[in-house]
């Protein structure tokens, strides 16, 4: 998995870059269809999301944006907009 | 007591991808060998190695199929369905059946490296990833195989250093034989890396000729100087006799004789009594005079000691008849814990296409090796019985007998 963290200031100044970093790995990795992926779409479902996906989820953020994942975050996280509201929220909040 | 065919192989080898592949190399005497300089960076006292392409099974299988494979599972993976497709067993009778997996294995270092200095960067395991632990654990191929075939018949790993291949294939004959299973896939596969080599190299037991790494491995010729380390994956499809014939399958040959021993002696000398007590005991199996086999596809690694002594295990065994013998290792150097199931395939390779594959840099016999009956070159010639000898530390052996269907059975 690349390790390319994106800088604080980056991520703040647009979301939209955010939400195409995220896609990117997630149709990378994940190999989920782009054209599946939308801000009120299911993000388990979409994913397909089982136990070793989560463990490989948490891994392939920290990779990208340099922050570790709590397991139970995940329970409020529903959709992508959640998601990537979620990495935008501890991007702020990182030191 | 059920009799025992084979009715599919699959090869994954530095000397050819496929069947095909493999078959021109064995027959032309080409060699996988190269010189890897990375291995030399990393004080490597030999930077010789098998060297093959690693197949990309992205695209291929999913990726939740995917993450617990590493090198050994994924050239298994390939070795496998080519397997499969040859022994016409689709999907729909991998579901309707009840298809076992015994593959050999005895490593897969690097995923355990990996996870080590994952974890020393960052001090937390949940940073490892998922695949991390079914790529390192031994029995990774027969978890992985087994999960993306949906077998649901015997599944485990037999670990026996460089017989493991062997030994599986010996130890499916037996459930086979005994009516335990109806079909199980077997077979072997080596990781190459050499991340996985460097304790073994600290042994000083890799051939050190990097002037000309084709003509490095040199099994029975008295300038040997060393084994080069290699790997790959072997598969063949073993059934009982009746249920092939009532599924209509392909039955290349039939599986009747397995030998095994142990030296009770040094972990890395090998010796002469324990071979010829495996030899013995698959003659005694298949219950044929020795003078019935028409080719041996020896062990022989190209190291001093280990071909001395097969030698004269050989010459022992089958004093009084001279069957063809050549070690395929001159071609594709120690596949190790794929070995037993690799040279199967290539002595199955040989019976279909009617040849001996060239013991290739065999210039000049030692006195041991002088009495045996060894094909420099490849021998135009019927191979109706061949035998396949594998041995490995700890002094563990094994010996197996294949036979052309056509003879009449004993």
């Amino acid at each position: 998995m690349a390790s390319d963290t994106v800088s604080k200031e980056t991520i703040l100044e647009n979301k939209e870059e955010v939400v195409s970093k995220i896609n990117d790995f997630l149709v990378d990795e994940f190999e989920v269809d782009a054209s599946s992926i939308s801000p009120e779409a299911n993000l388990k479902d979409t994913l397909d999301l089982d136990s070793l996906d989560y463990v490989d989820l948490v891994v392939v953020i920290e990779n990208n944006f340099g922050f570790k994942v709590k397991g139970e975050d995940f329970i409020d996280i529903v959709t992508f907009d959640d998601f990537y509201n979620y990495v935008m929220d501890r991007v702020a909040t990182r030191d | 007591m059920n009799r025992v065919v084979i009715t599919g192989m699959g090869i994954y080898s530095t000397i050819g991808l496929n069947l095909e592949e493999v078959r021109d190399s064995l027959y032309h005497g080409k060699s996988g060998i190269v010189l890897d300089q990375e291995r030399k960076e990393m004080g490597f006292r030999s930077g010789l190695t098998g060297r093959i392409e690693a197949p990309v099974l992205k695209g291929i299988l999913p990726r939740k199929l995917r993450i617990g494979m590493a090198e050994p599972g994924e050239y298994a993976y390939m070795a496998t369905v080519e397997a499969l497709k040859n022994a016409k067993i689709d999907d729909d009778y991998l579901e309707k059946n009840e298809v076992g997996i015994l593959y050999g294995n005895d490593s897969c270092a690097k995923p355990i490296i990996d996870a080590a200095k994952r974890l020393m960067e960052k001090k937390d395991t949940q940073l490892i990833g998922a695949g991390s632990i079914f790529q390192s654990m031994t029995s990774t191929i027969t978890m992985n195989l087994s999960s993306i075939f949906k077998l649901r018949g015997a599944n485990f790993t037999l670990s026996a250093a460089c017989a493991s291949g062997s030994h599986a294939i010996g130890m499916g004959y037996l459930m086979i034989k005994w009516g335990l299973q109806k079909a199980i896939i077997c077979g072997g596969a080596q990781e190459i890396n050499y991340h996985s080599m460097g304790s073994f190299d600290g042994l000083s037991a890799f051939s050190i000729r990097e002037s000309s790494p084709t003509e490095a491995s040199r099994p029975f010729d008295k300038d040997r100087d060393g084994l080069v380390p290699s790997g790959g994956g072997a598969t063949i499809i073993i059934e009982d006799y009746e249920s092939a014939i009532k599924r209509g399958a392909p039955i290349l040959a039939e599986l009747t004789g397995y030998g095994f021993s142990s030296n009770g002696a040094h972990i890395s000398q090998p010796d002469v009594s324990g071979p010829t007590r495996s030899l013995e005991m698959s003659l005694k199996d298949a219950g044929i005079d020795a003078s019935e086999v028409d080719y041996v596809n020896a062990h022989a690694t190209s190291t001093p000691v280990g071909d001395l002594n097969e030698a004269k295990a050989l010459a022992g065994v089958f004093a009084g008849s001279s069957p063809y013998i050549s070690s395929t290792k001159g071609m594709t150097g120690h596949e190790m814990w794929m070995a037993g199931a690799s040279e199967v395939v290539y002595s199955l390779l040989m019976m279909e296409n009617s040849f001996v594959a060239p013991n290739i840099n065999f210039n000049s016999p030692d006195e041991a090796s002088a009495q045996l009956n060894i094909a420099a070159e490849t021998v135009e010639t019927k191979v109706d019985m061949f035998l396949s000898n594998s041995f490995g530390f700890g002094g563990t052996n094994s010996s197996l007998i294949v036979k052309k269907l056509s003879l009449q059975k004993k």
